[in-house]
C-alpha cells in the first residue's frame, strides 16, 4: 500500500483583510492526515473549513503556519500560496466538469494537458476507468445531459486519472437528495478501495462523515480549529448496513453534542454558507 | 431533469433530429395560430386605418395595398420591386457593408475582449481608453468620419464597424468574467498551464456570451449602417429609404423598411445558427430542459 | 478618494489615456512634421497605398487635442452651447420615460399572459430588426411637428430594449416566489405588485442602462438628420447633434470633436443617474 499522501497542517492561521476588518477564518489549526486515510472535516456553515481546503489546494493564501505534503512544503508564511497541482485534486461543491466537453473528454483532460499520456492512451485509460465505475454508457454525452449524481462520479474519475496523492472534496454531495447520496457514498468507497488515495472530505453532515471516514475532525465555528477528533473504529470495507449498526449509533451519540453546540453558535452569529 | 415525452434520448440524436423535434412541438402548441392572429391584427389595422377609414394622421401614409402592389409589381412605378435588379443591388450593397464591418469587428473585438477579461494588466491599460470612447454615439462620428476617410464608402463601413466593435469587445469581456471560477481552478488542479486554461476553459466558456454579443453586434451594425447611409451614401437600403422620402415615393419607403427588417433578421439568425453549431453542448442542455 | 489615488491601476489607466492623447496630438500634426524632404519616401508609400500623401492616414485629418481644448474653452462661455445640452438632455429623458411608461406595462402583459405573448411577441420581433432611424421618413409624414417626429423615433429606440429586458426579467423570476405567494393567499394583483414587479425591477434597471445608450444614439442621429435635411422645415433643430452638424458644415472641425466629447460626457452622466436611481429602487441587490 502507498505511503503517499500524508498531509500535515501545522498551526495554520488565516486572517482575511489583515489591514482592515481582520476576520480570522482559521485559528491555529493543526491536523495530521495519514496516507491513504479518509479524513472527514465536519463543521457548521461558514466556519472556515473551505478556507482550509482552499489553502491546501492552492486557491487561497495562509497568513501563518505551514502545510506539508509528503515532506514537501506546500505553503508557509514565506510562501503563503501553494501552487495548484495534480497531486491534490479538488472535487467541487457544484461540480466543475467542463460543460463544453463530453464526459470522456473531461476525464482525459488532466493527463493530456500535462503531456503525461498520448491522446490515444489517455482515451483507453479513461474508458477503462469509466467502465470500472459503471459509467460506460455516458462516455460521449455532455455533462449537461446526465444526472448530477453521475456528474460527481465522472468528476472523481477525472481526478483519479491523474494518480493523485490526495483528493480534496468540498461538500460534493451537498446538493444531492439523501437517496442519491447514500448510493454516492457506496460508489465513493468502492472507488476508494480500488485506488487508495488520501481523502480530505468536508461536510456538514455528521452521518455522512462517520459512515465514510477513518477519522472525523469536528471543527469549531469561525474561526475554525479542531474541537474534537473521533476515531471511527468500524472496519472497512463498509456498506450501508453500517448505518443501522449499534457502533454507528454510539459514535453519533458521542459526537452529536459537540456538533450541535457549534451549529448553534454559528446560527446565532448569522453565518452565511461559504 | 425530466425529459418530455417523445424527447430524444441523451446521446442518440443528430442535430437534425433535435430541430425536427422542436419544430413538431411548436406546431402542436397554440403558438403558430396566435402568431397569425397577431399579424392579422397588425396588418388589418394598417390597411383599415389608411385605406378604408382614412383616419386623420394615417391618411398620408402609404397604404398596405399600395405597398404590396408596388413591391410585387413586374414594372414598378418607382423602380423598386422584387422584379427589379436595382432592388437587389441596394440589398447587396448594404449587406456587403455590414459583412465587412461585422467581420472586422469580430476579428478585432473578440481577441480584445478576451484579453480584457483574462489579463488584469491589459485591462488596466486598455479599458480606460475603451470606456472613454465608447459612450460617444456612433452617429456623432459621422462628420469626423467623413473628414478622416477620403471615400464615403470607407466612412460608412467604419461607422458600422465601430459600433459593432464596442458591442463585441464588451460582451466578450463580460463572457470571460462570467466564467465560474471553479472551472479555472479545476483546470489548474488538473495541471493545465495558463495558456491551456485560456484555450480549453476560458474561450469555450465565454462562447455563449460571445455569441449573444455577436447577435447584438450585428444588430447594432445595421443600426449604424442605416443611419450612415441615410446621411451620406449612395446605394444601400438606408439610402433608398431617405431618398424615397425626399422624392415623395412613399410606398418605396415601406418597401425599404420591410426589406431592412427581413435582411436584418436573416443575418442575425445566421449568427445564431453559427453559434448553435459551435456550441452543440449548450443546445442539448437547453433542449433537455425545455420548459 | 485616497484609495483611488493610491491604487496603481488608476495610474496605469491615466498613463494609457495620456499616451493616447499624445499619439493623437502627434498624428494630427503630421502635416507639419512631415513637410521636410526627409519624409518623401513615406509620402510616396502613402500615395501608392491610395491615401493622401501629405499627412498620416485618418488621424492626420483630425484636429489636434490641443486645438480641441482651445475651441472648447471658447464654446464654454457661449450660451447656445449649453442650450444644446439642455435640448438634447430633454429629448433623451422624455423619449426614455415615454418608452418606460409604455414599454414596461407592455412587456409585463406579454410576460404574464401566454395568449398576449403569442399574439404580440411575433409582431414585435418582426418589427424589431428595422432600425429606429429607418422609421424617420414614416415618422415625419405621420406626426404633425418635427419635435414629435423626433420624439417618436427616440421612443422606439428605447422601447425595444426595455420590453426585451422586462420579458427576460419576468420569465427568470423563480417560480417558487409565485408558489410562496399563492400559498400565503395572495390575489392576482398582489402577486403582480409584490412578486412580478420587484422581480422584474433588476432587469428593467439593466435594460434602462442599455436603452439609455441607444436613446442617445437615436437623438443625436435625429438631430443631425433634421439639421442636415433642410427640407423638413422648422427653424433650428437644436441639441448637441445639431451642434456637431453645424460645426461640420461651418468648417470648424475642432468644434466637431468638442461636440462629440460633450455627447460622450452627457451620455455617461445620464447612465450614471439611471444606475444611481436603479440602486435606490432595488436595495436588496447590494447584499449580493
Amino acid at each position: 500500500m502507498d505511503q503517499r499522501g500524508r498531509i500535515l497542517i501545522e498551526d495554520v492561521v488565516k486572517v482575511y483583510d489583515p489591514a482592515g476588518a481582520a476576520v480570522m477564518a482559521v485559528d491555529h489549526c493543526s491536523l495530521e492526515i495519514e496516507p491513504g486515510e479518509i479524513c472527514m472535516i465536519v463543521g457548521p456553515s461558514g466556519c472556515g473549513k473551505t478556507t482550509l481546503l482552499n489553502a491546501i489546494a492552492g486557491f487561497h493564501e495562509i497568513t501563518s503556519g505551514r502545510i506539508v505534503m509528503d515532506g514537501e512544503v506546500l505553503c508557509s508564511a514565506e510562501r503563503p500560496k501553494a501552487t495548484p497541482g495534480p497531486d491534490r485534486i479538488v472535487v467541487f461543491q457544484n461540480g466543475a466538469l467542463f460543460p463544453w466537453k463530453t464526459n470522456l473528454q473531461n476525464v482525459v483532460f488532466g493527463p493530456v494537458m500535462q503531456g503525461k499520456l498520448a491522446r490515444r492512451e489517455a482515451i483507453d485509460k479513461g474508458r477503462a476507468m469509466l467502465a470500472d465505475a459503471g459509467l460506460s454508457g455516458v462516455e460521449h454525452d455532455y455533462p449537461g445531459e446526465v444526472s448530477s449524481g453521475m456528474r460527481r462520479r465522472v468528476e472523481i474519475v477525472r481526478a483519479l486519472m491523474n494518480d493523485p496523492k490526495a483528493l480534496l472534496l468540498d461538500e460534493p454531495y451537498r446538493a444531492l437528495d439523501s437517496l442519491t447520496k447514500s448510493v454516492m457514498h457506496e460508489a465513493l468507497l468502492e472507488i476508494y478501495y480500488k485506488n487508495k488515495v488520501t481523502i480530505f472530505f468536508i461536510t456538514h453532515d455528521l452521518e455522512e462523515a462517520i459512515f465514510l471516514g477513518h477519522r472525523v475532525a469536528i471543527m469549531t465555528t469561525r474561526p475554525c480549529k479542531p474541537k474534537k477528533i473521533l476515531n471511527v473504529d468500524i472496519p472497512h470495507p463498509r456498506d450501508y448496513g453500517v448505518l443501522t449498526s449499534k457502533r454507528f449509533r454510539e459514535l453519533i451519540e458521542e459526537t452529536n453534542d459537540a456538533v450541535h453546540e457549534e451549529a448553534l453558535k454559528a446560527f446565532q452569529a448569522g453565518e452565511k454558507e461559504g | 431533469m425530466e425529459a418530455l415525452p417523445g424527447a430524444p434520448q441523451a446521446g442518440e440524436t443528430s442535430r437534425l433530429g433535435l430541430t425536427m423535434f422542436r419544430v413538431a412541438l411548436w406546431l402542436k402548441s397554440p403558438r403558430p395560430y396566435l402568431m397569425l392572429i397577431g399579424f392579422a391584427l397588425f396588418l388589418g389595422f394598417w390597411y383599415l386605418a389608411v385605406e378604408v377609414w382614412k383616419l386623420p394622421r394615417f391618411r398620408e401614409m402609404p397604404g398596405l395595398t399600395s405597398v404590396v402592389r408596388e413591391w410585387l409589381s413586374p414594372s414598378p412605378t418607382y423602380g423598386l420591386s422584387i422584379y427589379s435588379a436595382e432592388y437587389y443591388q441596394h440589398i447587396a450593397m448594404s449587406v456587403w457593408r455590414v459583412a465587412q464591418a461585422f467581420f472586422l469587428a469580430t476579428a478585432l473585438g473578440v481577441p480584445v475582449g478576451l484579453l480584457l477579461g483574462w489579463s488584469r494588466r491589459f485591462k488596466e491599460y486598455v479599458f480606460p481608453v475603451f470606456e472613454t470612447l465608447r459612450p460617444i454615439p456612433i452617429l456623432a462620428w459621422v462628420p469626423l468620419a467623413i473628414v478622416m476617410f477620403i471615400a464615403t464608402e470607407s466612412a460608412v463601413v467604419y461607422l458600422a464597424f465601430l459600433s459593432s466593435f464596442f458591442a463585441t469587445a464588451l460582451n466578450t469581456m463580460l463572457g470571460v468574467q462570467s466564467i465560474d471560477e471553479s472551472y479555472v481552478r479545476a483546470a489548474n488542479c488538473l495541471g493545465a498551464s495558463r495558456w491551456q486554461v485560456f484555450r480549453h476553459v476560458v474561450v469555450p466558456g465565454a462562447l455563449p456570451f460571445i455569441f449573444t454579443g455577436l447577435q447584438i453586434s450585428i444588430g447594432v451594425s445595421w443600426f449604424s449602417l442605416v443611419a450612415a447611409e441615410m446621411v451620406s451614401g449612395q446605394y444601400g437600403l438606408g439610402y433608398i429609404i431617405w431618398t424615397s422620402y425626399v422624392m415623395v415615393r412613399y410606398p418605396t419607403i415601406v418597401i425599404g423598411m420591410v426589406t431592412l427588417g427581413l435582411v436584418g433578421y436573416t443575418t442575425s439568425a445566421m449568427v445564431r445558427i453559427a453559434g448553435d453549431y459551435l456550441m452543440e453542448w449548450r443546445v442539448r442542455e437547453l433542449a433537455l430542459a425545455e420548459r | 478618494m485616497k484609495k483611488i489615488l493610491a491604487n496603481p491601476a488608476f495610474w496605469r489607466g491615466v498613463a494609457s489615456i495620456a499616451v493616447f492623447l499624445i499619439l493623437w496630438e502627434i498624428g494630427s500634426r503630421s502635416k507639419q512634421w512631415m513637410a521636410p524632404e526627409f519624409f518623401t519616401p513615406l509620402k510616396g508609400f502613402l500615395g501608392a497605398m491610395g491615401f493622401k500623401k501629405d499627412y498620416l492616414p485618418w488621424v492626420g485629418a483630425v484636429p489636434a487635442p490641443s486645438a480641441v481644448l482651445g475651441s472648447w474653452a471658447a464654446v464654454f462661455v457661449d450660451a447656445s452651447y449649453w442650450q444644446s445640452w439642455t435640448m438634447s438632455f430633454f429629448r433623451v429623458m422624455s423619449g426614455f420615460i415615454a418608452a418606460m411608461i409604455i414599454g414596461i406595462p407592455f412587456g409585463l402583459s406579454l410576460a404574464m399572459s401566454r395568449v398576449a405573448r403569442g399574439i404580440g411577441f411575433p409582431v414585435f420581433e418582426v418589427l424589431r430588426p428595422i432600425p429606429p432611424l429607418a422609421w424617420v421618413p414614416a415618422s415625419i409624414i405621420f406626426w404633425p411637428t418635427q419635435e414629435s417626429a423626433i420624439a417618436f423615433i427616440t421612443f422606439l429606440g428605447a422601447f425595444y430594449t426595455i420590453v426585451i429586458n422586462v420579458l427576460g426579467g419576468a420569465r427568470s423570476i423563480d417560480v417558487r416566489y409565485f408558489q410562496a405567494a399563492q400559498s400565503m393567499g395572495a390575489s392576482r394583483t398582489d402577486i403582480f405588485r409584490r412578486v412580478i414587479l420587484p422581480g422584474t425591477l433588476p432587469s428593467i434597471v439593466v435594460g434602462s442602462a442599455v436603452g439609455m445608450g441607444i436613446t442617445w444614439e437615436v437623438v443625436v442621429a435625429a438631430e443631425m438628420i433634421s439639421g442636415g435635411g433642410s427640407q423638413i422645415g422648422g427653424t433650428r433643430g437644436g441639441g448637441l447633434g445639431f451642434f456637431i452638424w453645424l460645426s461640420y458644415v461651418g468648417g470648424s472641425y475642432e468644434q466637431i470633436v468638442v461636440g462629440m466629447i460633450s455627447i460622450g460626457i452627457a451620455g455617461f452622466v445620464s447612465s450614471e443617474l439611471l444606475r444611481w436611481l436603479g440602486r435606490y429602487a432595488t436595495p436588496w441587490l447590494k447584499a449580493r
